[in-house]
Parts: structure tokens; C-alpha cells; sequence
């Protein structure tokens, strides 16, 4: 067993929340903040394209950056399932609402929290390659988490209907955030290869982080209980076809075009 | 005693280095590649291919296939085999950027990086990071009037290396090359 699967579960992370976020382009709430979330994507989209780029050599069977990112199945892909979920809300199954900031700000805070800390630890990968992307993405990853972090003290310690959006979208999202801690066999075998992180190690900062923030952010830490979903297996939410179906119409309308 | 090979060698990475020098950065073309610190080395092979690494700036940065294709034709004008080797460790840092290439930027109207932001070992962990307080960042000198008396109205700017910052004492917004 290679550690293929690892370095996709990293890149499938970023390109979905990457592909998320950037559906704030052009209708961010203000023009700093839509010129943000662009930027934002950009780190995360060539953090994937780094990610894939290696996953690619790993398969060694003629894949691409492309082939891996346009040409999978949603059942392939081994993103976390926080990462894929619309900016709003649950809703009863694909039910669509009008994007909420405060569920961006609060899964980008939650999910940065958990990178930030992760990349720290990948930077001492014994796979000198993912040490490098670790190493660069470490420094865009500490970027969206400041970031996000002063926007939810923002939102939590702002208005009435802005600590009540925020306190929402962390009680719908803080469930989902289960997955990063219960460890599979791609995750388990990158660790005992010395490959991957261990993310019980990262778990207790993580939670020192998010609960500093959100006592500042005058915020409750909601109950992180209940169903653990299992997106990294590739059993994903009904969000993520939707999601790569836009993402990936292009580059299967016109396979193999280029400029 | 220094073979006559060698001396056509080292003439041909210095001519490379001559031809790349005249290349700019796409997005701020006041500066150059090497003064970016984004040329990282030439090398001559055995088999005279000329091999430039580079070194991405940011992931996701969009002027990086234009500087590959840029680097690739100044190199491809001087008759020689060339590759173009993307090349990620160790990760880019502003820290590479010359100090002339600084006072550049600065007389284009983008403030430069104010602080060195060391090698990794010595860079503040997360948590530190965090709970650091937002005023006692060093302040940003606006590149118009010199004036400290500026806020930050974005982290993010025009471009993934830039943050977007207004002077208090001049009124005029300008882009602040981050700390990187």
C-alpha cells in the first residue's frame, strides 16, 4: 500500500473547500471580503494542484493533475464532508438557501485551525515531497486562519443577529468536525509510515485554539456529538455531486482541450 | 588550473543569468525574477541543456506559467537547450527579496515587506500566532507620504501577495507586499 491515498485525502480537501469558497466570487458580502474568499481559493486550488501534481507521479499509470481532479467519481473523492457542504445551513436533503457568511467564516476557521496545525506537523514528513508542500502551505493555511479567526470574533462579539448566525453555523458544522479524529487505513498506514500526522497528536491544541477563539468571540462551544460522517471514506453527503458536477462540466464537455 | 571547458561553461551561465535578468515579474514589472528571489539557479549539463529552477511564490499564484513560459524563451533566444524545474523546497520567503528590489517597490507605490520572517524553526508556532494581539504589529509605512499612521482595510489584495492598506495621513489607498 502506497501512500497515494493519503496525498488525495489532502488534495481532495483542498480543491472541494477550494471549488466552495470560490463560489463567493463576485457576490462576496463586501468587496474586500469577495476579493478574500478569491484569494483564499487560489491558495487552496494550488495547494491541490501541488497535491495531485505528487498523487499523479505516486500513481505513475499516465494520470494528471487534470485526470485526478476532473475525471473521478464522487465516490473517489476523499475530502472530509464538512469541506463539501453548501454555505448555509442544514436543509432537508439538496434544499438550496442563500449563502450565509457566517457558515463560510466559521468552517474556514474550524478547518484552518485543523491545517494549520496539521502542516506544521507534515513539514517533518519522512516524504520529503509532502514535507515541501507542507512547508508552503503551512504559510497560506496560517493566513486564512487569521483570517478567519478575527472575523469571528467579529460576528461573535457583534450584533445580536450576527453572534446568532455564527453560534448557528458552529452548531450545524462543529458535529462534522468528528471526522478529523477517527483515524482509516490509508491515514493509519501513513503514520506508521512516518508520512502522515497522527491527528490525535493535533487534537488537544485544536481544541485549546477554537475554544480560546470562541470565548473571545463571546461564543458557546456547542456539543460535538453524533453521527460521524465518512467522507474520507468516499461515502460523501448529497452536496458533493452537485458540487464537482459544475467543477468538472468543462473539462469533461471538452476532454483533453487546452488554450 | 582552470580548463578552458570550464571557462566556456561559466560563460554560458553567466550570459543565461544576463538574459533572465531582463525578465520582470508579471504582476509588478518594476522588479525583476532574481531580485524577486524566484530564479533560485542555472546550470549547465554535460549535455549543454541549460537547467533554470524556479520556485513558486505562492500555491495557487497564476503569474507562475507565465514566468516558466517567460523564462523558458529568454533562454530558448540564446540558442540553448533549456528545462524549467519548479522547485519547492525550501518554501519561498520575502526574506529573498534584495533590498534594492524593496526600495523598488516602494518608489512603484507598494509598500515592502516590513519584518524578516525567518526560517521555519524560528517562526512564531500557531498558537503563539493567535494569541498575539493585533497592535503590536510593526507599523506599515505608507510608500506616498512615509507616514505610519495606516490601518489595514483588507488582508487581502490584489494579487495572494499583497494586503490592501489605506494612510490615514495621505487619505490614498496602496498594496502592501505581505510578510511572507
Amino acid at each position: 500500500m502506497s501512500n497515494l491515498d493519503y496525498v488525495l485525502h489532502l488534495a481532495d480537501n483542498a480543491v472541494v473547500l477550494g471549488q466552495r469558497n470560490a463560489e463567493w466570487c463576485g457576490h462576496g458580502p463586501v468587496l474586500e471580503e469577495d476579493i478574500a474568499m478569491a484569494n483564499n481559493s487560489l491558495d487552496l486550488i494550488g495547494q491541490a494542484r501541488m497535491l495531485y501534481q505528487y498523487a499523479a507521479t505516486l500513481k505513475n499509470d499516465g494520470s494528471t493533475e487534470d485526470s485526478l481532479a476532473y475525471f473521478r467519481e464522487d465516490k473517489d473523492f476523499k475530502n472530509y464532508t464538512l469541506l463539501e457542504l453548501p454555505h448555509h445551513g442544514a436543509l432537508v436533503g439538496y434544499a438550496v438557501d442563500n449563502r450565509d457568511y457566517a457558515v463560510t467564516i466559521v468552517r474556514n476557521f474550524l478547518y484552518s485551525a485543523f491545517m494549520a496545525l496539521a502542516w506544521e506537523k507534515l513539514q517533518n514528513s519522512k516524504d520529503e515531497h509532502l514535507a515541501a508542500i507542507a512547508a508552503k502551505s503551512l504559510k497560506e493555511v496560517r493566513y486564512h486562519l487569521r483570517h478567519s479567526h478575527d472575523w469571528l470574533i467579529r460576528f461573535g462579539d457583534g450584533t445580536e443577529e450576527s453572534n446568532t448566525r455564527a453560534q448557528n453555523a458552529l452548531n450545524h458544522l462543529m458535529p462534522y468536525t468528528q471526522e478529523f479524529w477517527t483515524a482509516c487505513a490509508y491515514e493509519s498506514h501513513a503514520v506508521e509510515a512516518g508520512v502522515g500526522v497522527s491527528t490525535g497528536q493535533i487534537k488537544s491544541d485544536w481544541k485549546t485554539l477554537v475554544g480560546n477563539t470562541l470565548a473571545e468571540a463571546k461564543l458557546k462551544l456547542p456539543s460535538s456529538q453524533g453521527f460521524v460522517t465518512t467522507g474520507k471514506h468516499g461515502a460523501h453527503s448529497e452536496h458533493l455531486s452537485f458540487l464537482l458536477n459544475e467543477m468538472q462540466s468543462l473539462a469533461r464537455a471538452h476532454p483533453e482541450g487546452v488554450w | 588550473m582552470t580548463s578552458t571547458l570550464q571557462i566556456q561553461q561559466s560563460d554560458v551561465v553567466n550570459n543565461v543569468w544576463n538574459a533572465l535578468d531582463v525578465l520582470t515579474d508579471p504582476e509588478i514589472p518594476v522588479i525583476t525574477l532574481r531580485e524577486m528571489g524566484i530564479i533560485r539557479d542555472v546550470e549547465l549539463l554535460p549535455d549543454n541543456t541549460v537547467v533554470v529552477v524556479i520556485t513558486p511564490t505562492y500555491s495557487g499564484c497564476p503569474a507562475m506559467e507565465q514566468i516558466h513560459d517567460d523564462v523558458r524563451c529568454a533562454v530558448k533566444a540564446l540558442g540553448l537547450q533549456v528545462e524549467v524545474k519548479t522547485q519547492l523546497a525550501p518554501a519561498w520567503t520575502t526574506d529573498w527579496m534584495t533590498d534594492l528590489a524593496k526600495d523598488k517597490l516602494k518608489a512603484y507605490g507598494i509598500a515592502p515587506p516590513n519584518r524578516q520572517c525567518g526560517t521555519p524553526a524560528q517562526q512564531e508556532s500557531v498558537m503563539h500566532f493567535m494569541r498575539k494581539p493585533l497592535h503590536t504589529e510593526i507599523a506599515v509605512e505608507c510608500p506616498h507620504c512615509g507616514s505610519s499612521h495606516t490601518f489595514e482595510s483588507s488582508r487581502f489584495g490584489s494579487t495572494a501577495c499583497k494586503a490592501l492598506y489605506k494612510c490615514l495621513d495621505c487619505q490614498e489607498p496602496f498594496d502592501y507586499f505581505k510578510p511572507y
